[in-house]
């Protein structure tokens, strides 16, 4: 069966559309951030202290207050920028990406337009306030 | 854009979709899952940092006990490699044509990974 395709033109270009290919680029951006911080981590030493829980703790925020508990002996190469600034990328992909689908599964199920403005006027206000305060705590600590 | 639709849930439950149904009704539920606890674990570190409250270690307790680390390391894994499969499909449509064998493939790679993972939070809760 050979797939049907419309042109860009004639397709448009909305927001949801943005949304749509950003929810693609941001899963493939988490990839490559979380290998990053699973090298890093490797290469700090966490080869000798394999836990699932610390090796998420690394992998997800490889920021100094994130691996207190995990018996790492030095926190001092986890507090460069290098690793505050990707915290701050992961963040911000991490959020937007996973309230656009807390959105996109809300609008399946609920109907009323008034509603559904009123949802994504809330979640936004929640992405805003919830990539500020990860990045605030990240750049805090 | 008032939509109407007119299927119930119960319809909607009969829906025989098999194994892409399957992964569309688990990615969702992971994704779900995802947003809550990272949610709520952002929220619990910035209370317990900014204001000494002991939300942290409350919720902490609760994400480091084995059944909960299972649940949400399964969450994990499924929205990553589900993930990964749609992200492929998507931008290369012309492998659409085998979303199944790729649904396939998917499980053959979750499930070795899930195992390990399973066992290996099994044996440390049983080390203590």
């Amino acid at each position: 069966m050979k797939p049907r395709t419309v042109s860009l033109a004639k397709r448009g270009f909305d927001f949801e559309t943005t949304m749509w290919i950003f929810t693609r680029l941001s899963a493939l951006a988490m990839y490559l951030f979380a290998l990053v911080a699973i090298v890093g981590a490797l290469i700090m030493g966490a080869r000798t202290q394999m836990n699932m829980a610390d090796l998420i703790r690394w992998t997800f925020m490889s920021n100094p207050n994130h691996v207190l508990n995990t018996n790492v002996a030095d926190l001092v190469p986890w507090s460069t920028s290098f690793w505050k600034l990707t915290g701050s990328a992961f963040v911000f992909f991490a959020a937007t990406h996973g309230l656009h689908g807390l959105l996109s599964v809300i609008e399946d199920y609920l109907t009323h337009p008034g509603l559904r403005r009123f949802l994504r006027i809330l979640v936004i206000l929640i992405l805003v306030a919830m990539t500020a305060i990860g990045i605030y705590v990240l750049w805090t600590s | 854009m008032g939509l109407k639709r007119n299927v119930s849930l119960k319809d909607g439950l009969r829906y025989q979709g098999k194994g892409p149904m399957l992964t569309y009704v688990l990615h969702r539920i992971s994704g779900l899952s995802i947003v809550l606890f990272v949610g709520l674990h952002i929220l619990a570190a910035f209370l317990s940092q900014q204001f000494g409250s002991n939300a942290g270690t409350f919720i902490n307790d609760i994400y480091e006990s084995w059944v909960f680390q299972i649940y949400i390391i399964f969450c994990g894994l499924f929205h990553a490699i589900n993930g990964l499969r749609i992200v492929i499909l998507d931008l290369w449509p012309k492998l659409i044509e085998y979303q199944r064998e790729a649904i396939w493939l998917e499980w053959l790679v979750l499930l070795p990974i899930l195992s390990m993972v399973i066992l290996v939070i099994v044996r440390t809760a049983l080390a203590g």
